[in-house]
């Protein structure tokens, strides 16, 4: 029972991650700052909503394929830790090398 | 040795990821890793030899993870309030970082741990110079203050 209301809290709060990060592309002026937001929420939004994923398999008790499932699990999770600020900086370097112009707060409205 | 190892590094994720013990499977598992081994022993592990630096360069990497993912939880808290407050307080600006790290590999584990905490991106790196992308003054500051390089000088002991 108590695995099980973890297992939800971190999935929860994994998804409240991903809804920012999907409002603040919205939200957001321009390429880099949508960079911000498309790339990072979800790096914490699937490192917990795995964790939880993982902790629910084990929810049955510890056989052996239930070990493996979860260590699959976070395994995909160290993967994305790796692939995804690379491929961040590599659309933003992108955007940099295309000399996209990126947004500053004018002076005026401070 | 080195064979030896990365067998043994093959082998396991093998067994991780079929899951399957019985004989037809874990010998299958054997000829497979040998096979890639022998043909590819040179790109996973690239020094001649393992020096006991190289363990414990390991060692304190894995020290180093759980205070990054700390704060990758404390900027992502910050990313998202920026996101759902009204007026939307960001001020993006690309500033340059001077680094003192040296050797390729901290300058990536560098990079990747900024751009891993939110808020704040490695656009490049030109001669020690980090361009970066940073949301906010808050995370710039933050960057600025060099707790993050300290700890990855340390790591790779290039104080």
């Amino acid at each position: 029972m108590i695995v099980i209301t973890i297992a939800v809290a971190l999935i929860v709060a994994g998804t409240f991650f991903f809804v920012t990060a999907t409002l603040g592309l919205l939200r957001f002026p321009d390429f880099y700052t949508r960079m911000h937001a498309a790339g990072k929420g979800d790096t914490l939004g699937a490192l917990l909503s795995l964790a939880g994923l993982a902790l629910y398999n084990l929810n049955n008790g510890f056989s052996v394929e239930a070990i493996l499932i979860s260590m699959k699990i976070l395994i995909i999770a160290l993967f994305i830790f790796i692939a995804n600020p690379t491929a961040t900086h590599a659309i933003t370097k992108a955007g940099l090398v295309c000399s996209v112009k990126p947004w500053e707060k004018k002076e005026s409205s401070k | 040795m080195k064979y030896v190892i990365v067998f043994l590094v093959l082998y396991l994720h093998w067994i991780l990821w079929s899951g399957k013990f019985d004989v037809f499977h874990l010998s299958l598992g054997v000829i497979s890793c040998a096979l890639v081994t022998f043909m590819s022993h040179n790109l996973y592990i690239q020094s001649e030899k393992l020096s006991p630096r190289i363990i414990k360069e390991s060692f304190r990497f894995i020290k180093y993870v759980p205070w990054l993912l700390y704060q990758i939880i404390l900027s992502n808290i910050h990313v998202a309030s920026l996101v759902l407050s009204p007026g939307m307080p960001i001020d993006p600006k690309i500033i340059r970082y001077k680094t003192k790290l040296k050797s390729e590999l901290s300058l990536v584990t560098f990079a990747n741990s900024i751009t891993l905490t939110p808020g704040t991106i490695t656009a490049d790196i030109v001669d020690g110079e980090y361009y970066v992308h940073a949301l906010s003054k808050k995370v710039a500051d933050d960057l600025m203050a060099g707790e993050m390089e300290d700890k990855v000088a340390q790591i790779f002991e290039e104080d």
